[in-house]
């Protein structure tokens, strides 16, 4: 048995043959030509060819997986059609009176090493794309089939990288998964994998072989790991976690598109919590019904300076659009001696879980918190977004935060900015403070939403991080359980929705006390949506 | 002709998916679109050119037009960038 190990883009066992792929190489030879204007013609006329064929491509590809991954084929046809790539093939044809097959070998070559030099990870792997394209001409020029691989039966396919044009033609069916030796996570082979919903491993490098081409193999794509000709031992236990994991999939599978709703008729959503914009697309996988927190850290934490107003409008507006219509609640920020940020300038605390942060840094640095309200209004008009605040104590926090808001409106109005007047604000409980005065605070906001991480920390006294405590620390607390539901009681006796974000949310231990207090949302991680979904359709 | 500047946001700047709607933005007019950054030019009409640029977050490019319908390609361009970019 042979061990490799590469990176996993996309988890799942794959147990199958391996079918090295075949490219059907073309010698390019330099040849004099005597007539240039007939192969500069010939060239044009295998250029029309190549153009039509993206096309197709394109097509297919749209249907196959999206316009998102299909857009790779019409940037093919602008590369073909490319005035300096076009002039570069023209000029070498009439000025060296050779064959088009070699002018264009070699405008290949000088176009994929600018990409090549370029200090940029993924413009170097663009070079893939200028010689996919070369490749294409070159076959039409040759008269050739394009080497597309033909499988007979469900194979793991293996190769150094796969181009968009190798990868579109294969038969999706028959394909188990992708394994590499090279690519990045954005290269076409990952996205594809992770679009097919396959595993996939890429990375292996020069111990991924030829020669084990037709050989068993197991892909674990969940640790990145390969084995070849595996022993009776790992396949046995590789079996057995490849059936835990297709019954893990099918019966989630079968939870999708269902209602959140209990024996007796109980309706609740179930939304999910995100950290940044690259979790939107596990959140529509996992059929969540919203964007329970959207914590808008990572814009602070990933730039070395405040992002700009445009920078979070960006980010704010794809997720809202991308989630096209359902809701999406984005937390402001929320910052703390805990989380340094280095240009926030924030001195160190004695006792960061109790100082300078979240809401109190909003409410003092009006600049920062307006930029980011005037952002998250901007967004509004472009999805259902609502917006709630971190670490509320106090109604005359509240109050400030509402005159922000109608400031920030204002000035938006008289810019004649379109955004909406009515989106939905509400607060996050998680202190002892805004539970017990949650009948007061429910009159000025639309919605609450228990932060139980926070909450059960400063119910308990307890940091959850210190180990020496464990065993003082009970998860289910009656005194926070009481909290909660005196917070719901306190929204409820206003009309308004109370939603927990916090990982209590997740604990399925919990589900039905949450059903019994008549909590309206639960937002948990994207991977707990439909364990979630199943639990409340369990509950009675 | 018409100029304006701008400061990319987008994190991973002008990649192949944007460029490609750039130059697709560009040749909807007669006008000829040029694109920049720093002392580094090309034809906004060609995607080799532009994706050659390297433009990343935080980089300042600029765009001309120069041409008959150059008032409405800067116009065009500005708004693409914005949208987009």
């Amino acid at each position: 048995m042979i061990t490799l190990s590469g990176k996993s883009v996309f988890g799942g066992i794959a147990i199958g043959k391996i079918a090295f792929y075949k490219r059907n190489e073309i010698q390019i030879k330099r040849n004099h030509v005597d007539n240039v204007e007939k192969e500069v013609k010939r060239f044009e006329a295998a250029k029309a060819e190549a153009k039509e064929q993206l096309q197709e491509l394109y097509k297919k590809a749209l249907e196959d997986v999206g316009e998102a991954n299909a857009m790779i084929f019409e940037i093919h046809q602008m590369m073909l059609e490319d005035l300096d790539y076009v002039e570069s093939i023209i000029n070498i044809i009439t000025s060296q009176e050779v064959n088009a097959e070699y002018a264009v070998g070699t405008t290949a070559d000088n176009f994929a090493a600018m990409f090549s030099a370029m200090d940029d990870a993924y413009m170097q792997g663009r070079a893939a794309d200028v010689k996919d394209v070369s490749e294409r001409l070159i076959q039409v020029l040759s008269d050739r089939e394009s080497g597309i691989m033909k499988l007979d039966r469900p194979m793991i396919i293996a190769a150094d990288d796969l181009v968009p044009s190798e990868t579109v033609q294969l038969d999706k069916d028959k394909v188990l998964s992708f394994i590499t030796m090279y690519g990045s996570s954005n290269s076409h082979t990952a996205i594809l994998a992770r679009t097919m919903n396959i595993p996939a491993v890429i990375g292996l490098g020069e111990k991924l072989k030829k020669e084990y081409d037709g050989k068993l193999a197991i892909v674990d794509g969940l640790e990145g790991v390969i084995y070849i000709e595996p022993d009776a031992k790992t396949m046995e236990v590789m079996q057995a976690k490849q059936k835990e994991e297709l019954e893990k999939r099918r019966l989630l599978e079968e939870l999708k598109g269902k209602d959140n709703v209990t024996k007796s008729g109980q309706n609740i959503n179930v939304y999910a919590n995100i950290g940044n914009l690259s979790d939107v697309g596990a959140v529509l996988k996992n059929d969540a019904g919203g964007i329970g927190l959207f914590r808008s850290e990572f814009l602070y934490l990933e730039s070395d300076t405040f992002p700009t107003e445009e920078e979070q409008f960006k980010v704010y507006k794809q997720v809202a659009e991308n989630m096209a219509g359902k809701k999406v609640i984005i937390r402001t920020l929320d910052i703390g001696a805990d989380k340094q940020v280095d240009y926030f300038g924030l001195a160190k605390e004695e006792n960061p879980a109790l100082g300078y942060r979240a809401i109190r840094i909003c409410l003092t640095r009006k600049d920062i918190f307006k930029t980011q309200l005037r952002a998250l209004y901007r967004a509004s008009a472009y999805g259902q977004i609502a917006i709630m605040f971190p670490m509320i104590i106090s109604m005359s926090e509240v109050r400030a935060i509402q005159a922000v808001i109608e400031e920030v409106k204002q000035e938006l109005r008289e810019e004649s900015v379109v955004f909406k007047e009515d989106i939905e604000t509400g607060i996050m409980i998680e202190t002892p403070a805004a539970v017990m005065i949650s009948h007061e605070l429910a009159k000025e906001v639309d919605f609450f939403s228990v932060g139980t991480n926070d909450l059960t920390q400063y119910t308990l006294a307890i940091d959850r991080q210190n180990q020496k405590l464990e065993s003082f620390y009970d998860a289910h607390h009656p005194a926070v359980l009481a909290m909660i539901r005196m917070a719901a009681e306190s929204a409820h006796a206003e009309g308004k929705w109370i939603g927990i974000c916090g990982e209590l949310a997740a604990d399925l231990e919990l589900t039905e006390d949450f059903l019994a207090m008549g909590i309206d949302e639960l937002s948990v991680a994207p991977s707990m949506v439909l364990p979630l979904r199943q639990r409340i359709r369990e509950s009675i | 002709m018409k100029e304006l500047k701008y400061v990319i946001t987008d994190l991973e700047g002008i990649h192949a998916r944007p460029a490609g709607l750039l130059v697709k933005k560009a040749n909807e007019f007669q006008s000829k679109v040029m694109i920049g950054k720093g002392e580094k030019k090309a034809d906004a009409k060609r995607i080799f050119g532009v994706m050659g640029l390297g433009v990343k977050k935080d980089d300042e490019i600029f765009v001309s037009a120069e041409g008959e319908d150059e008032e409405a390609a800067i116009a065009a361009m500005e708004q693409f960038l914005k949208e987009n970019l």
